[in-house]
């Protein structure tokens, strides 16, 4: 039996001081006990020989200094996982929230997981088809990516995330397949629109989802994108599934991250975010991947708004140096009426250089989409410069490039939400917009694929 | 050995009492579990202690074993081709023991304990030796030849030398001295925080070949050197570190993954092996280690994992090899001190990074250098060094770019407008800078061609030039600008898009030798001047700019074949014949 201590001295925030404690881990477990009898649960974040602070994780609302009682339940936060969690509901801490039974325990896994060996890591080169061109031909998806959505209030990053859960196939094949989807602070508005739009496709039934809303204790939150990857690694690696995880949002994770490091009175890093804040991110974005000899694959789309849409703020500026590119939406785009607004120029995806070309997409992937990019961005700078000298000032150059920008956005990167284009027509539809340009501009392209696709109309 | 006790954990930071007798920066190991630790203050009869792995679990009241010594590392054979974590241990075995996750607390030996070498000896018994002379050799790999040196304050005469097939834990040499006899095995044990020691310093004076134009040409490196390349995320600072550990011509090269993505590790893993040495065809692995601690390993190894790298990369500079070190990226290394100062306490500098933060980016950088190596011969050794920074939002105002700045020598700017418009590597050649470019133009103008350094200042006067023009064109219109400078905006376009721009994934364009870099930018300048001579006899500028040659200069970096090329070298001649032709026309 475990023992009970009444000896909390301190409530701060979403932190309890225990003190005269003995032989309690860094790390472990907790339950509390408020005055009603109410169960919550914790952490310990530090131990010494007579105190320890614990986190509480739905928060301290309620509890008291003389009549709280805590327990330490040694070993760390646990997920029970088994065949059944798929097609599931639960709440930021994994307990059921669809009315289901409990999960009955095959495994227990430690919700922190632990680091994949760089040495048993295989790299991810599969090409994921999302039927999104601007993402297809521009910055290419492949299995085991993280590839975040960088966006801002308003923009709708939901609907994308939802499509791209939607349409993604690799190429030539019919697998085990599993969408994980973690909400952190959204409104319930959002995250209905998630389980909606999989009940109407049918992907609620291959999907397992965590819901902390925004009216829930914000320290959960801490837990939630933790809970949803100990399940996609199970799902991944011990069942062979192919694993997408959407995470929505991680601007509020961050939020509750610095709530945490504020109560324990730490020394701020940028914007009062705690310095640790790298590390942090990196030990959830780190478990997306491959294993070699492994099938399965985590698949990871963290979305984040950006405050301000401010790329350089510290969520999105960390982020982006985890992950493996980034897709940035466009509040210009959006204005524009363009849906998908992803602003194609400031977005990346690092890994698509393995996962495209011949064999895997097309011979002509890689050049196209350099040449894409290099008139897109003097088809931008032109249509700047037009802004300040007028039309009349630009080179013929200049002009065709304009145009091009234009149909570029028009047709190439606007789509339908529910329309699924193969990779084949976004590569044809990049060929229809370079022939627009005269054939010795098309530097990025070599020859022998010039001489074979820019004179055939389609 | 003597024990203290837990009396706290806060994530990577144990503090322990009954400490009295440890050293700073003593190894200890930490719970009942063992998990490695280094002291890092001392208060009293306590230890501050960071802890190189995953403290979930340790609490007050476990014991503390101090082992007395330093944290080092094992040099000796075997050290090539491995990929280890921060505080070297084989990520390969751990795999093996463990499997595909890293768990904790796991002892095991950085070198292969098992494996036999042959070791070549070369000196006799009875030869007198000093610290760092050769004892011998063993093939590591077909490319390394690992020299068995004489430990440092080991001099004396050899009294027994073995030859043949032997296990890196046993004898191989014997030196006798007045007061000591010492026993010389494969390998030797340093501390990783301290420096190897060297006869004396010099400059550096030969550049680093690494095949990237804008870096060769533009702004060199030299082998012994110090680099930097900051940029903001996406940008290409990691496409940019493996083209360095792909085709830079130094003999070994020591990666520090530290705190970077695993999938990158993964990459470097899976394609070195792959890959060739340009000058002998063998892989590339068997030049290089690999030390891997990824962003989510425990943060305190990040720390100490470019330390670990730099001590193995002065072992063989010691041999008189010529080494490189890449760093990427040294501000997680940074992160890594500001997070664990934070858990101590410690009074905050800028950006809650510690005010030790600038002292230690000097001293490390500070550790390369192209040296005399100690021992009787005499050799030469160098060791370059090329840190990646990662600055927030690409902010160059950034302590860890602004402390580093200070130390090292070239500065390798990345552009994100650059990379926007997929121009690669996006190096802006405009704020980049080398302090090498004076000391090693004797170099460039006896080895390569009389006028290198000639062109290559020409190249960067038309690119200056270029961005003033630009300004001008914005204001008041191409049109207004004269056929001069129209063609000088032509020009550095071409030495831009022709010459700069490099893509790394295509097979001819990711290498170019040194030779073949001069001719590409001299024809790009010989057709600049040809030019400008045409427009003075007053051809006019359509005609110059409509030359089929042009195209063809556009496709110089396609070209195959290494070594001097003909193709290139026929453009040179077949210039003059256009522009010839052109004035016949006229005349």
């Amino acid at each position: 039996m475990h023992k009970e201590y009444l000896t909390v001295t301190n409530i701060v925030g979403p932190l309890v001081i225990v003190e005269k404690i003995v032989d309690v881990k860094y790390g472990e477990l907790v339950e509390i006990a408020s005055p009603g009898g109410q169960l919550r649960r914790g952490t310990v974040l530090d131990v010494s020989t007579e105190r320890a602070v614990v986190q509480v994780f739905e928060g301290t609302t309620g509890l008291d200094i003389d009549k709280s009682s805590i327990r330490f339940l040694g070993g760390s936060q646990t997920l029970a996982v088994s065949e059944e969690i798929v097609g599931r509901i639960f709440d930021g801490s994994g307990n059921p929230k669809d009315g289901g039974p409990k999960i009955i325990a095959k495994k227990r896994r430690d919700i922190n997981g632990s680091p994949i060996n760089p040495q048993a890591r295989d790299y991810p080169s599969e090409f994921i088809q999302t039927g999104i061109s601007s993402i297809d031909g521009m910055n290419s998806l492949v299995r085991g990516q993280k590839l975040p959505i960088f966006s801002g209030s308003g923009l709708p990053h939901a609907r994308i995330a939802a499509q791209i859960a939607r349409q993604s196939k690799v190429l030539g094949k019919k697998e085990k397949f599993a969408v994980v989807f973690g909400a952190m602070g959204i409104t319930f508005e959002e995250a209905n629109f998630f389980i909606e739009d999989f009940r109407d496709t049918g992907a609620l039934e291959r999907s397992v989802i965590f819901l902390n809303l925004a009216n829930e204790p914000p320290i959960e939150r801490i837990a939630t994108p933790r809970l949803a990857l100990t399940c996609a690694e199970f799902l991944a690696f011990d069942l062979d599934m192919h694993v997408l995880v959407v995470l929505v949002d991680y601007t509020f994770y961050a939020e509750a991250l610095r709530e945490i490091s504020a109560a324990r009175k730490e020394i701020p890093g940028r914007r009062g975010y705690p310095g640790y804040l790298y590390t942090d991110l990196a030990s959830m974005y780190e478990r997306a991947g491959r294993i070699k000899d492994k099938p399965g694959s985590i698949t990871y789309i963290p979305i984040l708004t950006m405050p301000e849409d401010d790329k350089t703020h510290p969520i999105a500026d960390l982020t982006g140096y985890i992950t493996e590119g980034q897709i940035m939406l466009s509040r210009e785009l959006h204005r524009k009426g363009i849906y998908p607004p992803i602003d194609v120029l400031p977005s990346l995806s690092r890994l698509k250089d393995k996962g495209i070309g011949e064999g895997k997409t097309r011979e002509d992937h890689a050049d196209v989409l350099n040449q894409l990019f290099a008139c897109y961005a003097s088809g931008k700078e032109a249509r700047e410069l037009a802004l300040i000298l007028g039309e009349a000032a630009l080179s013929d150059m200049d002009k065709i490039y304009m145009e091009f920008a234009e149909k570029y956005e028009d047709k190439f990167v606007r789509q339908g939400e529910h329309e699924s284009r193969s990779i084949t027509d976004t590569l044809d539809i990049g060929w229809d917009l370079l022939r627009l340009v005269p054939k010795g501009e098309l530097k990025r392209i070599r020859p022998e694929f010039l001489d074979k696709y820019y004179s055939i109309e389609k | 050995m003597k024990k203290g006790k837990i009396i706290r954990t806060a994530g990577p930071l144990v503090v322990a009492s009954d400490c009295l007798g440890a050293k700073m920066y003593d190894m200890v190991k930490i719970g009942d579990i063992g998990l490695i630790g280094e002291i890092i203050e001392l208060k009293e009869d306590r230890a501050f202690i960071q802890v190189y792995e995953d403290t979930t679990g340790i609490g007050p009241g476990e014991p503390v074993e101090l082992t007395g010594k330093p944290l080092s590392v094992e040099l000796g054979p075997g050290l090539i081709s491995s990929v280890f974590d921060g505080i070297q241990r084989p990520l390969d075995v751990i795999k093996e023991k463990e499997g595909d996750f890293v768990k904790r607390g796991i002892e095991v030996p950085p070198l292969n304990r098992e494996k036999k070498w042959d070791f070549k000896p070369f000196v006799k018994k009875g030869q007198k030796v000093e610290e760092g002379d050769f004892l011998g050799e063993v093939e590591e790999t077909p490319l390394i030849k690992h020299r068995i040196m004489v430990p440092s304050g080991k001099n004396g005469t050899v009294s027994e030398i073995k030859k043949g097939e032997m296990l890196i834990e046993e004898v191989a040499a014997v030196i006798k001295n007045e007061e000591n006899e010492h026993k010389i095995r494969l390998f030797q044990v340093w501390s990783i925080r301290k420096n190897r020691l060297v006869k004396k310093r010099e400059m550096p004076e030969i550049p680093l070949v690494t095949g990237q134009r804008v870096l060769d040409t533009l702004f060199p490196l030299a082998k012994g050197g110090t680099a930097c390349v900051p940029g903001p995320f996406g940008s290409g600072k990691t496409v940019v570190q493996h083209q360095l550990a792909k085709w830079s011509d130094a003999q070994i090269i020591v990666f520090v993954a530290c705190g970077e993505r695993g999938n990158e590790v993964a990459d470097l893993l899976l394609s070195f092996p792959e890959l060739k040495d340009p000058s002998t065809g063998r892989p590339l692995m068997e030049r290089t280690v690999i030390i891997a601690n990824t962003s989510n390993m425990p943060v305190a190894a990040r720390e100490a994992s470019i330390y670990t790298g730099m001590t193995i990369a002065e072992y063989f500079r010691d041999m008189g090899y010529s080494v490189a070190l890449m760093a990427d990226s040294s501000s997680r290394w940074a992160e890594a001190l500001r997070e664990i100062s934070g858990r101590m306490e410690e009074m905050p500098g800028e950006e809650g990074y510690p005010a030790y933060l600038a002292s230690r980016i000097a001293e490390f950088y500070e550790r390369a250098g192209k040296v005399i190596c100690l021992g009787s011969d005499n050799r030469e050794g160098a060791l370059s060094v090329i840190g990646a920074v990662s600055p927030p939002g690409g902010d160059l105002s950034d302590p860890v770019v602004q402390s580093t700045l200070k130390v090292v020598k070239v500065f390798w700017a990345l552009d994100d407008k650059l990379a926007n418009m997929r121009h690669f590597p996006a190096i802006n050649w405009l704020n980049s800078y080398s302090l090498y470019a004076e000391s090693i133009k004797d170099y460039w103008d006896k080895e390569i061609a009389e006028d290198f350094s000639e062109i290559r200042q020409e190249a960067m006067k038309l690119l200056e030039k270029e961005s003033e023009l630009q300004e001008i064109a914005r204001l008041v219109g191409v049109e207004s600008l004269s056929d001069q400078d129209r063609l000088v905006l032509e020009s550095s376009k071409s030495i831009r898009e022709d010459f700069l721009h490099q893509n790394a994934f295509h097979p001819q364009d990711t290498y170019t030798s040194l030779r073949n870099q001069y001719l590409m930018l001299r024809t790009i300048i010989h057709f600049h001047n040809s030019g400008l001579k045409a427009l003075k006899e007053g051809i006019n500028l359509e005609n110059v700019l409509k030359s089929e040659i042009r195209e063809k200069i556009a496709k110089m970096k396609f070209l195959e074949g290494k070594g001097d090329d003909p193709d290139v070298l026929d453009l040179f001649i077949e210039i003059n014949n256009v522009f010839k032709e052109l004035l016949k026309k006229k005349g």
